[in-house]
């Protein structure tokens, strides 16, 4: 890439990248928050170019956090700087945030409720089966090639069977992956 | 232990899972799911319900942790737990942004990204174990584990509706048949 900065046509105000963000925080129903994202930014705005965009969901993937809210701070932070970040990851969370604490009040004073236990546990069976094909997407790639077929079932048994802590994990997994992994160690 | 002390201790603990959340939030759930029942007393079936919660709003599922935040300290736990869990990893990628627009792409920055891709699949794998053994706990709810999949897998439907048409299922399932 020979131009790293985004180009913008028109770059947005914080009161616009507020808004247009909030209106995906609030239908980005069952996850998928990143399609929704590129459709905004790439297609429908033009705000950032799709091999930008492409550069920035690769950033927001390596840097710890959530994907879809990492690459709303990286790209609002481009378009309108540190106002535009916390204007465009406010936007986003606000309204799922409000009604996960409506729903979560719901629960607590309704802690015997039959048929809401029934739901949750009903959709949290449901969403087992949305994560292991989530889990089944992004592994396609990996699961077929042998050391990352290693190191998924080494993460894998440190936590789940071992049961050590998750820094631990990391601590120990993420230099033997980086080593395997470093420039010019596979082409 | 004083108020203050114990919301800054949830504090610690939700800016910890933030930074520790690589490659999403799933990673962190085995860990999150230990801490709420060994800190908080927060039983495995209550955070499988509240996990549910995340799953019926919008935006990031992760928002989740505000109900956990509600369950064990009311709106100040709430309020604590969602600063602690968004704000390092948005301040790391206002830096990580930052740099990237000086330093420009790096083949480091690729060794990283491919380096995390393993170890956070292996995550979302125990993740997903985490959850699927609090809720996978009778006929139906395997059931409408296995139906959720094979419909995403086999069909172009929505994932909303899927999720939404099996849940509703599975209540009328379990209401019947009187099995979870």
């Amino acid at each position: 890439m020979s131009d790293t900065t985004l180009a913008a046509p028109a770059r947005p105000g914080l009161g616009e990248l507020f808004f247009q963000f909030l209106i995906i925080g609030a239908i980005s129903f069952g996850g998928g928050i990143v399609a929704y994202e590129r459709s905004l930014l790439v297609d429908q705005k033009k705000w950032v170019d799709a091999d930008s965009f492409m550069a920035a969901l690769a950033l927001s993937q390596t840097l710890p956090g959530l994907n879809s809210v990492n690459l709303a701070a990286i790209v609002g932070q481009r378009l309108a700087g540190l106002s535009g970040a916390i204007a465009s990851v406010v936007g986003l969370i606000l309204p799922g945030a409000i009604l996960v604490l409506i729903l979560g009040i719901l629960y607590e004073n309704s802690h015997n409720n039959p048929l809401a236990n029934l739901a949750l546990a009903a959709v949290a069976a449901a969403a087992t089966g949305l994560i292991a094909n989530t889990v089944r997407e992004l592994g396609r790639k990996r699961f077929r090639d042998p050391l990352s077929l290693a190191l998924i079932a080494v993460t894998f048994t440190l936590m789940s069977i071992l049961k050590l802590s998750l820094p631990l994990v990391l601590a120990i997994v993420f230099p033997i992956a980086l080593w395997f992994n470093r420039p010019g160690a596979r082409s | 232990m004083t108020n203050t002390a114990s919301l800054l201790g949830l504090a610690s603990s939700f800016a910890l899972f933030s930074i520790l959340a690589v490659g999403g939030g799933v990673a962190v759930l085995p860990e999150m799911q230990a801490l709420m029942a060994q800190r908080y007393g927060i039983s495995g079936e209550s955070f499988v319900h509240i996990y549910g919660i995340g799953q019926l709003a919008p935006g990031p599922n992760m928002l989740m942790v505000l109900a956990l935040g509600y369950r064990i300290a009311g709106f100040a736990g709430a309020l604590t737990v969602l600063v602690a869990f968004f704000t390092p990893a948005l301040l790391l990628s206002l830096i990580g942004g930052r740099i990237w627009d000086k330093v420009g792409e790096t083949p480091w920055r690729r060794a990283v990204q491919n380096a995390l891709e393993p170890v956070s699949l292996g995550l979302m794998i125990s993740g997903l174990y985490a959850i699927a053994r609090e809720a996978l706990n009778g006929p139906v709810s395997f059931g409408l584990c296995a139906l959720t999949f094979a419909l995403l897998v086999a069909t172009r439907i929505n994932p909303v509706l899927i999720m939404l048409g099996a849940s509703a299922t599975g209540v009328v399932l379990m209401k019947i048949s009187g099995l979870p």
